[in-house]
């Protein structure tokens, strides 16, 4: 039904995660954030990942992003290996993460100054008028609501056109009702637009309206638990998260999300184990 | 009672009150730059009859109490002799600028220098870190005896004094600046493909700006103190100097006239860092 299948005639798969392994270096020792996590993304689809926090999510998407690299495995964007942030793909932050000493239009502005680009006007334009944000250009961040700061932060990140779109619990600030709004608004702009999207949540209702596939991390270290693939007509109205259906798949992932064997406790005790033989 | 809860403003939560947010320094821009807040014609008003009622009420009270003029002169000679005597005052205005502002130019540039480049380097900071907070904390005025031994009573011992003790602190504050890492919105930059550079330039420097204006303000105090009391050490001019001077031969209505120019040079430079925060960092309110 969905999921750009038909675009993607090349490559089925717009970007592949293998065996992604993340350790950090802190003070106390090295710190197993990701474990082998494997995961495709085909062109056009909307994939949301989800799991407890601090599981592990936010280091996947920033080793997508090409923000920082991997201990070991590999991130690809169309088979070629992402080592550093890659034009093709646009990152959405938690709390929109506006410069608080630039006004709207400046924010927005930003991505082609860094890039010493002309900015295509008339698609921004187009942008700014699709999330309701006209008018607003020469606030600042502090002058708006939560949610329209969010959605200038989502104009910003499409203002170059990547391809891909990274989301990073973008929404985990905002109030129910905003949220639901920024979830309608999202879901038109992706039917209009077809980027691919991976949208991290700890929101398992979210997860599932927004995508085709809702992807479980365990608990740190993060590894992939259980794929549900969501087959909701689209455009999806916010009456289906209140319809019985809804509810089972909600607490179906949760529970695979409570009961999967805990990564926390075997990581550290992988860990231990590392540490007495080094 | 409605009238009452009619004129509540909607309460603001979250809404920092006043300076310090856990701000080492000392202040930061919130206090400088929004102050108590707009100020209303009533305000403003009230501000100038305190001003009326304290100038005027020492003008009588000296009077009524026939204090002599060489222990507190009443506010009118003040002001006759700033008019009547300027000449004697303005020429050593000047000096005193020059010496603020070049003294000044030199301290400041290589204290925020030294404080954009220190604050990259971690390690570098920690060992440099105490010799600045020496530099902070002792008085540079100190050092003018021997800066005049070495350099002479011209311009150049004063100078330096200036430099001395405006440099470190235009720098402990802009550090403290540079020093604020909002990982997110490196990382934000960074996604855009931004250099080492570009992040210093569009992220580091914007986010320290508060932190450099409030130390740009504080070192320009400071400088002005020094350069003062640096020409009260020696040297036969300069609005210090003009202090000793008419302070010896009991010229009470100059020497406060004196003081006035140097309350107005002061609030000047309040003023203008005040502007400059308005301008640029009134992001951060």
């Amino acid at each position: 039904m969905v999921g750009g299948v038909e675009k993607g005639a090349k490559s089925p798969h717009k970007l592949v995660v293998e065996n992604a392994t993340k350790f950090y270096n802190t003070k106390s020792g090295p710190l197993h954030a990701l474990d082998n996590y494997s995961m495709t993304v085909g062109d056009g689809e909307f994939v949301c990942v989800v799991g407890p926090s601090g599981c592990g999510k936010t280091t996947l998407l920033w080793s997508m992003a090409g923000l920082h690299g991997l201990t070991s495995g590999q991130v690809t964007l169309d088979g070629e290996p992402v080592v550093k942030p890659h034009p093709q793909i646009g990152m959405i932050f938690q709390e929109a993460n506006l410069l608080p000493w630039r006004t709207l239009d400046k924010n927005i502005n930003l991505p082609f100054e860094i890039r010493r680009e002309k900015p295509d006007a008339q698609w921004i334009e187009h942008l700014i008028e699709r999330v309701g944000l006209q008018g607003f250009g020469g606030k600042f961040p502090r002058e708006l609501s939560g949610g329209m700061q969010q959605r200038a932060a989502i104009v910003r990140a499409l203002s170059f056109n990547p391809s891909v779109l990274l989301m990073d619990e973008p929404f985990g600030a905002l109030d129910a009702f905003t949220r639901d709004e920024m979830n309608l608004l999202l879901e038109e702009i992706w039917l209009e637009t077809r980027k691919t999207i991976v949208f991290i949540t700890h929101n398992i209702a979210e997860a599932i309206f927004l995508s085709d596939r809702v992807h479980v991390m365990s608990a740190r270290p993060g590894r992939l638990g259980k794929v549900f693939k969501i087959d909701y007509e689209r455009p999806r109205a916010i009456e289906i998260t209140t319809g019985r259906e809804f509810f089972d798949l909600v607490n179906e992932i949760k529970s695979e999300i409570d009961h999967h064997p805990s990564g926390a406790k075997k990581g550290r005790a992988q860990r231990v184990a590392r540490e007495a033989v080094s | 009672m409605v009238d009452k809860q009619l004129r509540d403003t909607i309460p603001e939560f979250g809404k920092k009150a006043g300076a310090g947010d856990g701000q080492v320094g000392v202040g930061n821009m919130s206090g400088l730059s929004s102050g108590p807040g707009a100020r209303t014609f009533w305000e403003i008003a009230a501000i100038v009859l305190v001003a009326v009622v304290i100038i005027g009420g020492a003008e009588v009270t000296l009077r009524l109490l026939a204090i002599p003029s060489y222990i507190l002169p009443v506010p009118s000679e003040v002001a006759v002799a700033l008019v009547t005597d300027w000449q004697f005052i303005g020429p050593h205005l000047v000096h005193t600028l020059i010496e603020l502002f070049s003294g000044y130019a030199i301290g400041a540039s290589i204290g925020l220098l030294l404080a954009a480049v220190i604050t990259q380097f971690p390690f570098a900071e920690k060992i440099i870190a105490p010799y600045i907070l020496v530099l902070v904390t002792t008085p540079m005025l100190a050092l003018v005896p021997l800066l005049m031994l070495n350099f002479g009573f011209g311009y150049t011992p004063r100078i330096i004094a200036v430099a001395l003790a405006s440099g470190p602190m235009v720098m402990i504050n802009s550090a403290t600046g540079f020093r604020r890492t909002d990982l997110a919105k490196i990382a934000l930059a960074r996604s855009f493909g931004a250099n080492t550079m570009q992040i210093f330039m569009k992220i580091r420097v914007p986010m320290a700006m508060p932190m450099i204006i409030v130390g740009l303000l504080i070192g320009s105090i400071f400088g002005l103190l020094t350069a003062v009391g640096a020409e009260m050490v020696g040297g036969g001019f300069g609005l210090g100097n003009r202090l000793t001077t008419f302070s010896s031969t009991i010229q009470m209505p100059q020497f406060f006239a004196v003081i006035v120019v140097l309350g107005v040079l002061g609030i000047s430079l309040y003023v203008t860092f005040f502007l400059i925060g308005k301008k640029w960092a009134s992001w951060e309110a």
